[in-house]
Protein backbone atom coordinates (compact mmCIF):
# COMPACT_ATOMS: atom_id res chain seq x y z
CA UNK A 1 0.00 0.00 0.00
CA UNK A 2 1.46 3.44 -1.31
CA UNK A 3 1.77 6.21 1.16
CA UNK A 4 -0.26 7.94 -1.74
CA UNK A 5 -3.35 6.12 -1.33
CA UNK A 6 -3.22 5.18 2.51
CA UNK A 7 -3.29 9.17 3.11
CA UNK A 8 -6.25 9.44 0.68
CA UNK A 9 -8.11 6.74 3.00
CA UNK A 10 -6.92 8.30 6.45
CA UNK A 11 -8.08 12.13 5.28
CA UNK A 12 -11.29 10.28 3.85
CA UNK A 13 -12.73 8.30 7.07
CA UNK A 14 -11.54 11.13 9.37
CA UNK A 15 -13.52 13.69 7.36
CA UNK A 16 -16.37 11.09 7.39
CA UNK A 17 -16.38 11.47 11.26
CA UNK A 18 -16.33 14.74 11.09
CA UNK A 19 -18.81 15.78 8.77
CA UNK A 20 -21.43 13.31 10.50
CA UNK A 21 -21.14 15.79 13.83
CA UNK A 22 -21.80 19.24 11.23
CA UNK A 23 -22.09 21.54 14.41
CA UNK A 24 -18.24 21.02 14.82
CA UNK A 25 -17.53 22.65 11.72
CA UNK A 26 -19.34 25.40 12.57
CA UNK A 27 -17.56 27.07 15.33
CA UNK A 28 -14.73 27.40 12.85
CA UNK A 29 -16.69 28.84 10.26
CA UNK A 30 -18.68 31.83 12.54
CA UNK A 31 -15.61 32.56 14.64
CA UNK A 32 -13.47 34.68 11.87
CA UNK A 33 -16.53 36.16 10.62
CA UNK A 34 -18.04 37.62 13.47
CA UNK A 35 -14.01 39.27 14.38
CA UNK A 36 -14.32 40.57 10.55
CA UNK A 37 -17.95 41.95 11.16
CA UNK A 38 -17.06 43.20 15.38
CA UNK A 39 -13.21 44.81 14.45
CA UNK A 40 -13.40 45.61 10.39
CA UNK A 41 -16.63 46.20 9.31
CA UNK A 42 -16.99 49.18 12.15
CA UNK A 43 -14.33 51.50 11.06
CA UNK A 44 -14.93 53.10 7.80
CA UNK A 45 -11.52 54.23 7.86
CA UNK A 46 -10.36 50.83 6.79
CA UNK A 47 -13.59 49.13 5.65
CA UNK A 48 -14.01 52.19 3.16
CA UNK A 49 -10.33 52.04 1.74
CA UNK A 50 -10.12 49.29 -1.05
CA UNK A 51 -6.58 48.64 0.02
CA UNK A 52 -6.75 48.76 3.13
CA UNK A 53 -10.05 46.81 3.42
CA UNK A 54 -8.36 43.97 1.00
CA UNK A 55 -5.60 43.53 3.54
CA UNK A 56 -7.53 43.27 6.52
CA UNK A 57 -9.81 40.64 4.90
CA UNK A 58 -6.57 39.02 3.94
CA UNK A 59 -5.25 39.14 7.44
CA UNK A 60 -8.26 37.65 9.11
CA UNK A 61 -8.09 35.14 6.29
CA UNK A 62 -4.72 34.24 7.48
CA UNK A 63 -5.96 34.53 11.11
CA UNK A 64 -9.00 32.17 10.34
CA UNK A 65 -6.72 29.52 9.19
CA UNK A 66 -4.20 30.20 11.59
CA UNK A 67 -6.95 29.66 14.81
CA UNK A 68 -8.77 26.95 12.93
CA UNK A 69 -5.35 24.92 12.62
CA UNK A 70 -3.70 25.74 16.20
CA UNK A 71 -6.97 24.32 17.66
CA UNK A 72 -8.20 21.58 15.30
CA UNK A 73 -5.00 20.13 14.53
CA UNK A 74 -3.47 20.80 18.27
CA UNK A 75 -6.70 19.88 20.31
CA UNK A 76 -7.83 17.21 17.74
CA UNK A 77 -4.79 15.18 17.83
CA UNK A 78 -4.25 15.65 21.85
CA UNK A 79 -7.70 14.54 22.01
CA UNK A 80 -7.29 11.59 20.13
CA UNK A 81 -4.52 10.55 21.62
CA UNK A 82 -6.31 9.98 25.19
CA UNK A 83 -8.88 7.68 23.24
CA UNK A 84 -8.13 4.19 22.00
CA UNK A 85 -8.78 4.11 18.51
CA UNK A 86 -5.57 6.47 17.78
CA UNK A 87 -3.10 3.82 19.15
CA UNK A 88 -5.09 0.87 17.78
CA UNK A 89 -4.39 3.30 13.96
CA UNK A 90 -0.78 2.74 15.26
CA UNK A 91 -0.70 -0.72 15.37
CA UNK A 92 -1.48 -0.73 11.76
CA UNK A 93 1.44 -0.76 8.76
CA UNK A 94 1.38 3.11 7.98
CA UNK A 95 4.23 4.82 8.19
CA UNK A 96 3.74 8.20 10.55
CA UNK A 97 3.88 10.62 7.19
CA UNK A 98 0.83 8.88 6.00
CA UNK A 99 -1.38 10.62 9.41
CA UNK A 100 0.48 13.58 9.16
CA UNK A 101 -0.27 13.91 5.66
CA UNK A 102 -4.03 13.04 6.16
CA UNK A 103 -4.35 15.27 8.68
CA UNK A 104 -3.30 18.03 6.76
CA UNK A 105 -6.16 17.20 3.68
CA UNK A 106 -9.21 16.02 6.32
CA UNK A 107 -8.88 19.31 8.65
CA UNK A 108 -6.54 21.60 6.22
CA UNK A 109 -10.23 21.56 3.58
CA UNK A 110 -12.29 22.54 6.76
CA UNK A 111 -10.03 25.24 7.54
CA UNK A 112 -10.38 27.03 3.71
CA UNK A 113 -13.72 26.17 3.81
CA UNK A 114 -13.72 28.98 6.67
CA UNK A 115 -12.80 31.79 4.39
CA UNK A 116 -15.95 31.77 2.58
CA UNK A 117 -17.99 33.42 4.91
CA UNK A 118 -14.92 36.37 5.81
CA UNK A 119 -14.29 36.33 1.83
CA UNK A 120 -18.37 37.32 1.14
CA UNK A 121 -19.03 39.25 4.27
CA UNK A 122 -15.43 41.46 2.85
CA UNK A 123 -17.52 41.62 -0.35
CA UNK A 124 -20.82 42.43 0.90
CA UNK A 125 -20.15 45.02 3.69
CA UNK A 126 -16.69 46.62 2.81
CA UNK A 127 -15.30 48.03 -0.07
CA UNK A 128 -12.41 45.54 -0.61
CA UNK A 129 -11.52 44.32 -4.13
CA UNK A 130 -10.00 41.38 -5.97
CA UNK A 131 -11.20 39.86 -9.47
CA UNK A 132 -12.23 36.08 -8.91
CA UNK A 133 -8.61 35.17 -10.35
CA UNK A 134 -7.28 37.18 -7.32
CA UNK A 135 -9.80 34.75 -4.82
CA UNK A 136 -8.53 31.85 -6.22
CA UNK A 137 -4.72 32.98 -5.93
CA UNK A 138 -5.82 34.50 -2.41
CA UNK A 139 -7.27 30.64 -1.86
CA UNK A 140 -4.24 28.79 -3.08
CA UNK A 141 -1.37 31.07 -1.06
CA UNK A 142 -3.52 30.53 2.18
CA UNK A 143 -3.74 27.08 2.08
CA UNK A 144 0.10 26.77 1.32
CA UNK A 145 0.83 29.37 4.04
CA UNK A 146 -1.39 27.54 6.69
CA UNK A 147 1.28 24.53 5.97
CA UNK A 148 3.46 26.09 9.17
CA UNK A 149 0.68 26.49 11.25
CA UNK A 150 -1.13 23.15 10.65
CA UNK A 151 1.79 21.57 11.75
CA UNK A 152 2.65 23.86 14.77
CA UNK A 153 -0.81 22.39 15.76
CA UNK A 154 0.28 18.88 15.39
CA UNK A 155 3.78 19.43 17.00
CA UNK A 156 1.48 20.88 20.12
CA UNK A 157 -1.23 17.84 19.85
CA UNK A 158 1.84 14.74 19.77
CA UNK A 159 3.70 16.74 22.90
CA UNK A 160 1.15 18.05 25.07
CA UNK A 161 -1.85 16.24 27.38
CA UNK A 162 -5.10 17.91 26.01
CA UNK A 163 -5.46 20.40 29.13
CA UNK A 164 -2.08 21.36 28.60
CA UNK A 165 -2.30 21.75 24.78
CA UNK A 166 -5.47 24.41 25.00
CA UNK A 167 -3.55 26.84 27.71
CA UNK A 168 -0.65 26.66 24.58
CA UNK A 169 -2.56 27.39 21.69
CA UNK A 170 -4.23 30.23 23.26
CA UNK A 171 -0.77 31.92 24.08
CA UNK A 172 0.25 30.84 20.92
CA UNK A 173 -1.87 31.84 18.21
CA UNK A 174 -2.62 35.23 20.88
CA UNK A 175 1.27 35.86 20.28
CA UNK A 176 1.32 34.65 16.96
CA UNK A 177 -1.92 36.66 15.69
CA UNK A 178 -0.34 40.34 17.38
CA UNK A 179 3.43 39.79 16.42
CA UNK A 180 2.15 38.63 12.82
CA UNK A 181 -0.22 42.17 12.71
CA UNK A 182 -3.03 40.38 12.12
CA UNK A 183 -4.91 42.28 14.34
CA UNK A 184 -3.10 45.61 14.07
CA UNK A 185 -1.09 46.28 10.49
CA UNK A 186 2.14 46.06 10.60
CA UNK A 187 2.45 49.77 9.51
CA UNK A 188 1.63 51.02 12.94
CA UNK A 189 4.43 48.45 14.83
CA UNK A 190 7.33 50.55 16.16
CA UNK A 191 10.44 49.77 13.97
CA UNK A 192 11.87 46.79 16.25
CA UNK A 193 8.59 45.27 16.38
CA UNK A 194 8.06 45.36 12.80
CA UNK A 195 11.73 43.76 12.03
CA UNK A 196 11.01 41.33 14.47
CA UNK A 197 7.50 40.28 13.19
CA UNK A 198 8.87 39.41 9.99
CA UNK A 199 10.29 36.32 11.37
CA UNK A 200 7.21 35.32 12.46
CA UNK A 201 5.63 32.44 10.59
CA UNK A 202 2.32 34.70 11.33
CA UNK A 203 3.60 37.93 9.55
CA UNK A 204 5.25 35.91 6.71
CA UNK A 205 1.55 33.91 5.93
CA UNK A 206 -0.04 37.41 5.53
CA UNK A 207 2.77 39.07 3.50
CA UNK A 208 2.74 36.36 1.52
CA UNK A 209 -0.74 36.21 0.51
CA UNK A 210 -1.16 40.09 0.45
CA UNK A 211 2.04 39.77 -2.51
CA UNK A 212 -0.25 36.54 -4.05
CA UNK A 213 -3.45 38.75 -4.49
CA UNK A 214 -2.16 42.53 -4.20
CA UNK A 215 0.95 42.09 -6.53
CA UNK A 216 3.79 44.55 -5.47
CA UNK A 217 7.64 43.30 -4.15
CA UNK A 218 7.86 40.37 -1.81
CA UNK A 219 11.40 40.15 0.37
CA UNK A 220 13.17 36.60 0.34
CA UNK A 221 12.54 36.50 4.39
CA UNK A 222 8.75 35.58 3.58
CA UNK A 223 9.00 32.93 1.47
CA UNK A 224 12.28 31.58 2.63
CA UNK A 225 11.14 31.89 6.06
CA UNK A 226 8.01 29.73 5.32
CA UNK A 227 9.35 27.40 3.61
CA UNK A 228 11.88 26.81 6.71
CA UNK A 229 9.32 26.97 9.26
CA UNK A 230 7.32 24.25 7.39
CA UNK A 231 10.50 21.68 6.89
CA UNK A 232 11.68 22.05 10.83
CA UNK A 233 8.05 21.81 11.94
CA UNK A 234 7.61 18.81 9.70
CA UNK A 235 10.11 17.34 10.87
CA UNK A 236 9.44 18.25 14.81
CA UNK A 237 6.08 16.54 14.02
CA UNK A 238 7.00 12.71 12.60
CA UNK A 239 9.65 12.87 15.18
CA UNK A 240 7.26 13.60 17.63
CA UNK A 241 4.88 11.13 16.37
CA UNK A 242 7.49 8.59 16.59
CA UNK A 243 8.76 9.26 20.13
CA UNK A 244 4.85 8.79 20.92
CA UNK A 245 3.19 6.58 23.35
CA UNK A 246 -0.30 7.95 24.17
CA UNK A 247 -1.06 9.55 26.93
CA UNK A 248 0.98 9.03 30.16
CA UNK A 249 -0.16 8.71 33.47
CA UNK A 250 2.01 8.82 36.67
CA UNK B 1 9.83 -23.90 13.05
CA UNK B 2 10.23 -20.58 11.46
CA UNK B 3 10.29 -17.58 15.20
CA UNK B 4 7.58 -15.07 13.50
CA UNK B 5 8.31 -12.64 16.94
CA UNK B 6 10.57 -12.69 19.87
CA UNK B 7 11.47 -10.87 22.87
CA UNK B 8 15.28 -10.65 23.67
CA UNK B 9 16.03 -9.39 27.53
CA UNK B 10 13.43 -6.91 27.05
CA UNK B 11 12.98 -4.28 29.92
CA UNK B 12 10.18 -2.03 29.95
CA UNK B 13 10.05 0.96 32.86
CA UNK B 14 7.31 3.63 33.09
CA UNK B 15 9.27 6.06 35.75
CA UNK B 16 9.62 4.22 38.67
CA UNK B 17 7.46 0.91 37.79
CA UNK B 18 9.59 -1.73 35.47
CA UNK B 19 6.46 -2.80 34.22
CA UNK B 20 8.40 -5.89 32.19
CA UNK B 21 11.59 -7.60 33.65
CA UNK B 22 13.59 -8.80 31.68
CA UNK B 23 11.45 -10.89 29.76
CA UNK B 24 12.65 -13.40 26.61
CA UNK B 25 9.78 -15.30 24.51
CA UNK B 26 9.88 -16.93 21.26
CA UNK B 27 6.43 -16.70 19.28
CA UNK B 28 6.78 -19.22 16.76
CA UNK B 29 4.91 -19.90 13.51
CA UNK B 30 1.37 -22.24 13.93
CA UNK B 31 1.33 -21.22 17.75
CA UNK B 32 -1.72 -20.90 19.68
CA UNK B 33 0.20 -18.88 22.75
CA UNK B 34 -1.96 -17.82 25.71
CA UNK B 35 -0.23 -15.29 27.89
CA UNK B 36 -1.74 -15.66 30.97
CA UNK B 37 -1.46 -13.08 34.20
CA UNK B 38 -3.17 -10.95 37.01
CA UNK B 39 -4.16 -7.66 36.01
CA UNK B 40 -1.02 -5.33 36.24
CA UNK B 41 1.65 -8.55 35.13
CA UNK B 42 2.89 -6.73 32.14
CA UNK B 43 1.11 -8.39 29.43
CA UNK B 44 -0.30 -5.59 27.44
CA UNK B 45 2.76 -3.63 27.62
CA UNK B 46 4.37 -7.20 25.78
CA UNK B 47 2.03 -7.01 23.64
CA UNK B 48 1.94 -3.13 23.12
CA UNK B 49 6.26 -3.58 22.06
CA UNK B 50 5.27 -6.20 20.11
CA UNK B 51 3.02 -3.87 17.92
CA UNK B 52 5.24 -0.97 18.05
CA UNK B 53 3.37 1.21 20.29
CA UNK B 54 6.01 1.41 22.63
CA UNK B 55 9.59 0.80 23.01
CA UNK B 56 11.65 -1.36 24.73
CA UNK B 57 13.84 0.60 27.49
CA UNK B 58 16.30 -2.27 27.04
CA UNK B 59 16.19 -5.26 25.37
CA UNK B 60 15.63 -6.18 21.58
CA UNK B 61 11.48 -6.75 20.46
CA UNK B 62 11.48 -7.98 16.84
CA UNK B 63 8.19 -9.01 14.58
CA UNK B 64 8.96 -10.66 11.36
CA UNK B 65 12.71 -10.43 12.09
CA UNK B 66 12.57 -6.62 12.34
CA UNK B 67 11.99 -3.48 14.60
CA UNK B 68 8.15 -3.31 14.90
CA UNK B 69 8.21 0.47 15.23
CA UNK B 70 8.87 0.60 11.15
CA UNK B 71 5.38 0.07 9.54
CA UNK B 72 6.76 -2.11 6.78
CA UNK B 73 7.41 -5.29 9.18
CA UNK B 74 3.23 -5.23 10.81
CA UNK B 75 2.14 -5.70 7.29
CA UNK B 76 1.20 -9.13 8.13
CA UNK B 77 0.61 -7.94 11.85
CA UNK B 78 -2.97 -8.41 13.05
CA UNK B 79 -3.97 -6.18 15.98
CA UNK B 80 -7.40 -5.68 18.38
CA UNK B 81 -7.36 -3.02 20.95
CA UNK B 82 -7.80 -3.43 24.40
CA UNK B 83 -11.05 -1.68 25.23
CA UNK B 84 -13.93 -1.05 22.88
CA UNK B 85 -12.24 1.79 21.21
CA UNK B 86 -14.12 1.96 17.97
CA UNK B 87 -15.04 5.62 16.18
CA UNK B 88 -18.60 5.60 16.86
CA UNK B 89 -19.61 7.86 13.56
CA UNK B 90 -18.58 5.39 11.09
CA UNK B 91 -20.49 2.51 10.29
CA UNK B 92 -19.55 -1.21 10.68
CA UNK B 93 -18.55 -1.68 6.88
CA UNK B 94 -16.47 1.31 6.75
CA UNK B 95 -14.55 0.43 10.12
CA UNK B 96 -13.76 -2.65 8.10
CA UNK B 97 -12.94 -1.18 4.56
CA UNK B 98 -10.72 1.71 6.80
CA UNK B 99 -8.74 -1.44 8.30
CA UNK B 100 -8.51 -3.53 5.52
CA UNK B 101 -7.36 -0.71 3.51
CA UNK B 102 -3.80 -0.93 4.87
CA UNK B 103 -3.52 -4.90 3.60
CA UNK B 104 -2.26 -6.43 0.73
CA UNK B 105 -4.26 -9.26 0.54
CA UNK B 106 -7.22 -8.15 2.81
CA UNK B 107 -10.65 -10.20 3.38
CA UNK B 108 -13.79 -9.58 1.50
CA UNK B 109 -16.28 -7.31 4.60
CA UNK B 110 -19.36 -9.47 4.00
CA UNK B 111 -17.45 -12.51 4.26
CA UNK B 112 -15.59 -11.54 7.56
CA UNK B 113 -18.52 -9.93 8.80
CA UNK B 114 -20.17 -12.81 8.40
CA UNK B 115 -17.58 -15.15 10.57
CA UNK B 116 -17.84 -13.12 13.17
CA UNK B 117 -21.46 -12.46 13.37
CA UNK B 118 -21.89 -9.27 12.45
CA UNK B 119 -23.04 -8.99 9.14
CA UNK B 120 -26.65 -7.62 10.37
CA UNK B 121 -24.66 -4.45 11.29
CA UNK B 122 -22.40 -3.66 8.51
CA UNK B 123 -24.77 -0.40 7.05
CA UNK B 124 -25.00 0.76 11.08
CA UNK B 125 -22.98 3.33 12.71
CA UNK B 126 -20.78 1.88 15.36
CA UNK B 127 -22.20 3.67 18.21
CA UNK B 128 -25.30 1.77 17.77
CA UNK B 129 -24.22 -1.54 18.33
CA UNK B 130 -24.00 -3.23 21.77
CA UNK B 131 -20.74 -3.99 24.25
CA UNK B 132 -20.69 -7.41 22.64
CA UNK B 133 -21.00 -6.29 19.01
CA UNK B 134 -18.67 -3.58 19.04
CA UNK B 135 -16.26 -6.51 21.01
CA UNK B 136 -16.78 -9.08 18.26
CA UNK B 137 -15.95 -6.07 15.38
CA UNK B 138 -12.84 -5.40 17.46
CA UNK B 139 -12.05 -8.80 17.00
CA UNK B 140 -12.74 -9.11 13.25
CA UNK B 141 -10.79 -6.20 12.73
CA UNK B 142 -7.31 -8.45 13.93
CA UNK B 143 -8.04 -10.76 10.88
CA UNK B 144 -9.28 -8.64 7.82
CA UNK B 145 -5.39 -8.20 6.45
CA UNK B 146 -5.15 -12.14 6.26
CA UNK B 147 -2.17 -11.60 9.24
CA UNK B 148 0.61 -14.02 9.74
CA UNK B 149 0.32 -13.19 13.18
CA UNK B 150 -2.47 -12.07 15.15
CA UNK B 151 -2.14 -10.38 18.57
CA UNK B 152 -5.14 -10.16 20.85
CA UNK B 153 -5.56 -8.33 24.64
CA UNK B 154 -8.18 -9.47 26.21
CA UNK B 155 -11.00 -10.28 23.56
CA UNK B 156 -13.59 -11.37 25.65
CA UNK B 157 -13.67 -8.57 28.50
CA UNK B 158 -17.09 -7.41 28.75
CA UNK B 159 -19.16 -10.65 26.88
CA UNK B 160 -21.59 -12.66 28.48
CA UNK B 161 -20.71 -16.55 28.54
CA UNK B 162 -22.54 -17.29 24.92
CA UNK B 163 -20.70 -14.33 23.25
CA UNK B 164 -17.45 -15.86 25.09
CA UNK B 165 -18.08 -19.39 23.66
CA UNK B 166 -18.99 -18.02 20.78
CA UNK B 167 -15.88 -15.78 20.30
CA UNK B 168 -13.56 -19.11 21.69
CA UNK B 169 -14.84 -20.75 18.48
CA UNK B 170 -15.02 -18.38 16.21
CA UNK B 171 -11.20 -17.82 16.99
CA UNK B 172 -10.52 -21.44 17.47
CA UNK B 173 -11.27 -21.95 13.36
CA UNK B 174 -9.23 -18.85 12.52
CA UNK B 175 -6.40 -20.28 13.91
CA UNK B 176 -6.79 -23.84 12.14
CA UNK B 177 -7.01 -21.44 9.23
CA UNK B 178 -2.86 -20.90 9.48
CA UNK B 179 -2.68 -17.75 11.65
CA UNK B 180 -0.71 -17.88 14.78
CA UNK B 181 -2.65 -16.25 17.64
CA UNK B 182 -1.54 -15.10 20.65
CA UNK B 183 -3.67 -14.41 23.09
CA UNK B 184 -3.44 -12.51 26.71
CA UNK B 185 -6.20 -12.84 29.61
CA UNK B 186 -6.83 -12.81 33.05
CA UNK B 187 -8.69 -16.17 33.16
CA UNK B 188 -7.91 -19.17 32.88
CA UNK B 189 -10.80 -20.77 31.55
CA UNK B 190 -10.40 -18.67 28.50
CA UNK B 191 -6.65 -19.66 27.98
CA UNK B 192 -7.62 -23.05 28.38
CA UNK B 193 -10.16 -22.78 26.06
CA UNK B 194 -7.56 -21.43 23.32
CA UNK B 195 -4.03 -21.79 23.91
CA UNK B 196 -1.72 -24.96 23.29
CA UNK B 197 1.21 -23.29 24.73
CA UNK B 198 0.72 -20.81 27.92
CA UNK B 199 3.22 -17.88 29.45
CA UNK B 200 2.48 -16.79 32.43
CA UNK B 201 3.59 -14.10 33.86
CA UNK B 202 4.08 -12.08 37.28
CA UNK B 203 5.19 -8.79 37.81
CA UNK B 204 6.70 -8.15 34.63
CA UNK B 205 8.24 -11.58 34.96
CA UNK B 206 7.62 -14.80 32.77
CA UNK B 207 7.31 -17.34 35.98
CA UNK B 208 6.03 -20.11 33.33
CA UNK B 209 6.28 -21.15 29.98
CA UNK B 210 4.69 -24.85 29.05
CA UNK B 211 1.88 -26.51 27.60
CA UNK B 212 -1.49 -26.51 28.77
CA UNK B 213 -1.82 -29.63 30.54
CA UNK B 214 1.62 -28.48 31.97
CA UNK B 215 0.06 -25.44 33.14
CA UNK B 216 -3.12 -26.76 34.38
CA UNK B 217 -0.83 -29.36 36.56
CA UNK B 218 1.06 -26.10 38.42
CA UNK B 219 -1.93 -23.54 38.75
CA UNK B 220 -4.79 -25.63 38.87
CA UNK B 221 -4.53 -26.02 42.95
CA UNK B 222 -7.15 -26.87 45.61
CA UNK B 223 -7.24 -24.88 48.82
CA UNK B 224 -8.35 -27.15 51.90
CA UNK B 225 -9.39 -25.10 55.02
CA UNK B 226 -9.45 -26.91 58.05
CA UNK B 227 -8.80 -26.53 62.10
CA UNK B 228 -6.51 -28.29 63.80
CA UNK B 229 -3.84 -28.18 66.78
CA UNK B 230 -0.88 -29.28 64.55
CA UNK B 231 -1.08 -27.56 61.76
CA UNK B 232 2.55 -28.12 61.16
CA UNK B 233 2.06 -31.97 61.11
CA UNK B 234 -0.80 -31.00 58.22
CA UNK B 235 1.24 -28.84 56.12
CA UNK B 236 4.06 -32.03 55.85
CA UNK B 237 1.67 -34.16 54.54
CA UNK B 238 2.30 -35.53 51.14
CA UNK B 239 0.85 -32.83 48.30
CA UNK B 240 0.77 -29.66 50.40
CA UNK B 241 3.08 -27.30 48.70
CA UNK B 242 1.94 -23.89 50.62
CA UNK B 243 0.37 -23.32 54.14
CA UNK B 244 -1.10 -19.84 54.75
CA UNK B 245 -3.09 -19.70 58.45
CA UNK B 246 -5.71 -22.62 58.20
CA UNK B 247 -5.48 -22.75 54.10
CA UNK B 248 -3.52 -25.54 52.64
CA UNK B 249 -2.66 -25.43 49.05
CA UNK B 250 -2.86 -29.80 47.17
CA UNK B 251 -2.82 -30.51 44.48
CA UNK B 252 -4.73 -33.32 44.61
CA UNK B 253 -7.45 -32.68 47.49
CA UNK B 254 -8.94 -36.20 47.51
CA UNK B 255 -5.56 -37.88 47.62
CA UNK B 256 -4.99 -35.12 50.53
CA UNK B 257 -7.96 -36.21 52.48
CA UNK B 258 -7.33 -40.00 52.45
CA UNK B 259 -3.56 -38.94 53.50
CA UNK B 260 -5.46 -36.79 56.22
CA UNK B 261 -7.68 -39.19 57.41
CA UNK B 262 -5.28 -42.04 57.83
CA UNK B 263 -2.81 -39.57 59.62
CA UNK B 264 -4.97 -39.51 62.47
CA UNK B 265 -4.30 -36.03 63.29
CA UNK B 266 -7.37 -34.54 64.65
CA UNK B 267 -9.41 -31.79 62.78
CA UNK B 268 -12.80 -30.29 62.02
CA UNK B 269 -14.72 -27.48 60.02
CA UNK B 270 -13.17 -28.82 57.03
CA UNK B 271 -13.55 -27.20 53.38
CA UNK B 272 -12.33 -27.65 49.78
CA UNK B 273 -12.49 -24.81 47.11
CA UNK B 274 -10.61 -24.47 43.65
CA UNK B 275 -8.07 -21.99 44.42
CA UNK B 276 -8.57 -18.26 42.73
CA UNK B 277 -6.02 -18.00 39.59
CA UNK B 278 -4.61 -15.12 41.91
CA UNK B 279 -3.66 -17.67 44.77
CA UNK B 280 -2.44 -19.68 42.40
CA UNK B 281 -0.21 -17.64 40.84
CA UNK B 282 1.08 -16.45 44.17
CA UNK B 283 2.21 -20.37 44.89
CA UNK B 284 3.69 -20.08 41.41
CA UNK B 285 5.66 -17.01 42.17
CA UNK B 286 6.66 -18.36 45.90
CA UNK B 287 7.92 -21.70 44.10
CA UNK B 288 10.08 -19.40 41.81
CA UNK B 289 11.51 -17.65 44.43
CA UNK B 290 12.11 -20.74 46.72
CA UNK B 291 14.39 -22.80 43.60
CA UNK B 292 16.37 -18.95 43.34
CA UNK B 293 16.79 -18.88 46.63
CA UNK B 294 17.69 -22.76 46.82
CA UNK B 295 20.12 -22.13 43.93
CA UNK B 296 21.61 -19.26 45.76
CA UNK B 297 22.39 -21.46 48.53
CA UNK B 298 23.89 -24.65 46.59
CA UNK B 299 26.48 -21.52 45.62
Amino acid sequence: MSVASLTLVHARYSLIETLRIPIAVIGSLVFPALALLFFVVPQSAVAGNPEFATQAIISMSVFSVMIGSLFSFGLGIAESREKPWEPYLRTLPAPGITRVLAHILSTGLLGVVSLLPIILIGALFTSAEATPVQILVGFVAVAVSALPFMLLGMAIGYALPMKAAIAVIQVVFFALGFGGGLFLPPQLFPGWLDAASRFLPSRQARDFVIWAVQGGDITPLTWLGLIGWTVVLLALVLVLFRRDEGRRYR
Amino acid sequence: MTTLASLDNVTRSFGAVTAVDDVTLDIREGEMLGLLGPNGAGKTTVISMLQGRRRPTSGTVQIFGGNPVDAANRRLLGSTPQETALPDSLKVGEVIDFVGAHFADRRATAELADEFGVAQFLKRQVGALSGGQKRRLSVALAFVGNPRLVLLDEPTTGLDVDARHSLWATLRAQHERGATIVVTSHYLEEIEALAERVVVMARGRIIADDTLPGILGRVGQRLVRLETHEPDRVAALEGVSRREGEAYFVSDSDAFLVALVRSGIPFHDLTVRGATLEEAFLSLTDAVALDNATLEGAR
